[in-house]
């Protein structure tokens, strides 16, 4: 019985992303959901400068991947979307040097393409019949969001508190709702379809985005200087984000 | 028995971990009382619309001798096995402000679907009606035809035929299915948070407020589990003993 499934069972295991091409070295990184497009190119570029290493991505909301790394979850290499959610994993796990800040992002008001109702900004969202989506507090851009609008004086109900910040900027994209608050780099992402109203430095907020190697390795390493190095500048300068 | 595990574990994993101190506290708390009396009233609304629509359904798929019947199968259960935010997305395109129908709507009638509470049930139905529909229709597909045929011979009228033979036939299929549509309609999350949004009152359900407590609070999250659980178990153990263990045995003769 055994013997006839186990070439199976094991030929499955191998085919699997986690298990792929024998001999191939990983590095597991966990990234916050803004840094999708990003960490996608720079998985690619760093891979083919590094052949034999396979990097992973998974993406999430950082507090839902934070919570993830609390409950063992393998990763190498943590890319958050604010300090705060990055402090929590330091604490649960075995604290290494200082989480290095690699990125910074702004927030934005997305719309369709074109602006067709005419938003100007946050004092704009409140008008009649917008559908207006924000994501949740939970999460570090809706509560940057929330920030941002209460420090205007701008009271809001939106249509929903999406659960990230990837899935506010798509509602936006699939014309379901006007607008939504989302980093700039969320527009940067969908050019063709969302266009961005800057929101002015007075009212907006600075996101940081600090990047830590959870689990000693040659290879996150090597992930983490190439995010910090020249490639990694480019590219994400590329996708809207400020260089610290 | 070892299958048992698969389910067991897990299931032992929540209530071991589960917050029990604060259970009063959670459980009477604003948000999750609005998200759990959210789940029930649009589940089992959803459950009643899948009867209204899933059981002629089934029956056309079952009786009728439509020539694409076997197409229509596959079309109307495929959402059982597709990923749910497929499904969600699916509605976007359909009923959506930009969607096929739902353009129409909207210019029409000023009616917008997403984010609504009716997106809910829209979403509960598209994801968990199949289940209705399967166990009907192979019940109906088992009914003997002679009885039916009999009280054709009689002189019932067609409608006369569904309701006083085949209908009591198929009663406890109706009934399995539906508490099986019930049951998945409740725990609808990929579906309802892509479709209808998530908004405290109006869109948020108890696997939405699960999900998003998992972000920052994991013993909400495990309570919220649990209350989930304990409904639905609940249903299922009173269910299978009264009237779906007959369904399960009694196969629609």
């Amino acid at each position: 019985m055994w013997g006839r499934w186990l070439p199976v069972c094991v030929a499955t295991a191998l085919s699997f992303p986690g298990c792929s091409a024998s001999g191939d070295q990983q590095v597991l990184v966990f990234a916050a959901s803004s840094l999708t497009d990003v960490f996608d190119r720079l998985e690619h570029d760093f891979e083919t400068e590094h052949p034999g290493v396979d990097v992973i991505v998974n993406y999430g909301g950082s507090s839902l991947l934070a919570g993830q790394i609390e409950q063992g979850a393998p990763a190498d290499v943590f890319a958050a979307a604010d300090l705060a959610t990055m402090k929590r994993v330091l604490v649960a796990d075995s604290p290494f040097a200082e989480p290095v800040v690699f990125a910074r992002n702004r927030m934005a008001i997305a719309v369709e393409e074109g602006n067709p109702m005419g938003i100007t900004g946050l004092a704009g969202l409140t008008a009649d019949g917008l559908v207006v989506v924000l994501a949740d507090e939970e999460v570090p851009a809706g509560a940057y969001a929330a920030a941002m609008l209460q420090q205007a004086g701008v009271e809001l109900t939106p249509a929903s508190y999406e659960s990230n910040v990837r899935a506010v900027a798509a509602k936006v994209a699939l014309g379901e709702a006007d607008a939504g608050i989302v980093y700039r780099t969320d527009i940067f992402a969908d050019g063709e379809r969302l266009d961005e109203v800057v929101i002015p430095d007075p009212q907006n907020i600075t996101a940081d985005y600090p990047i830590e190697v959870l689990h000693d390795g040659v290879n996150a390493q090597a992930f983490v200087d190439f995010v910090l190095g020249a490639t990694g500048r480019v590219v994400l300068s590329d996708a809207g984000f400020e260089i610290p | 028995m070892c299958g048992a595990l698969v389910f067991v574990v897990p299931m032992a994993a929540l209530v071991v971990r589960a917050p029990w101190r604060s259970v009063g506290e959670l459980v009477t708390s604003g948000p999750i009382r609005s998200a759990l009396w959210l789940s029930i009233v649009t589940s089992v609304v959803a459950a009643l619309v899948s009867i209204v629509f899933g059981v002629p359904l089934a029956w056309v798929l079952a009786r009728s001798r439509l020539p694409g019947r076997r197409l229509l199968r596959a079309i109307c259960t495929l959402s059982m096995v597709l990923p749910p935010v497929v499904g969600g997305v699916a509605l976007f395109l359909a009923f959506g402000r930009r969607g096929l129908v739902g353009g129409s709507l909207d210019r029409w009638f000023g009616v917008t679907l997403p984010f609504t509470t009716p997106a809910v049930v829209m979403a509960q139905v598209f994801v968990a009606m199949p289940f209705l529909v399967l166990t009907v229709d192979a019940a109906l597909e088992q009914v003997d035809g002679r009885f039916e045929d009999a009280a054709r011979t009689l002189g019932g009228s067609e409608w006369y035929v569904f309701r006083r033979v085949t209908l009591p036939a198929i009663r406890p299929a109706i009934v399995t299915g539906v508490v099986l549509t019930w049951a998945r309609a409740l725990g609808e999350f990929g579906a309802t948070i892509t479709f209808a949004g998530s908004l405290p009152g109006v869109t948020r359900t108890m696997p939405l407020e699960t999900y998003l407590a998992l972000e920052t609070d994991l013993d909400r999250a495990v309570l919220l589990s649990l209350v989930l659980v304990a409904i639905s178990f609940a249903v299922l153990y009173g269910l299978r003993g009264r009237w779906v263990g007959a369904a399960l045995s009694g196969g629609g003769a």
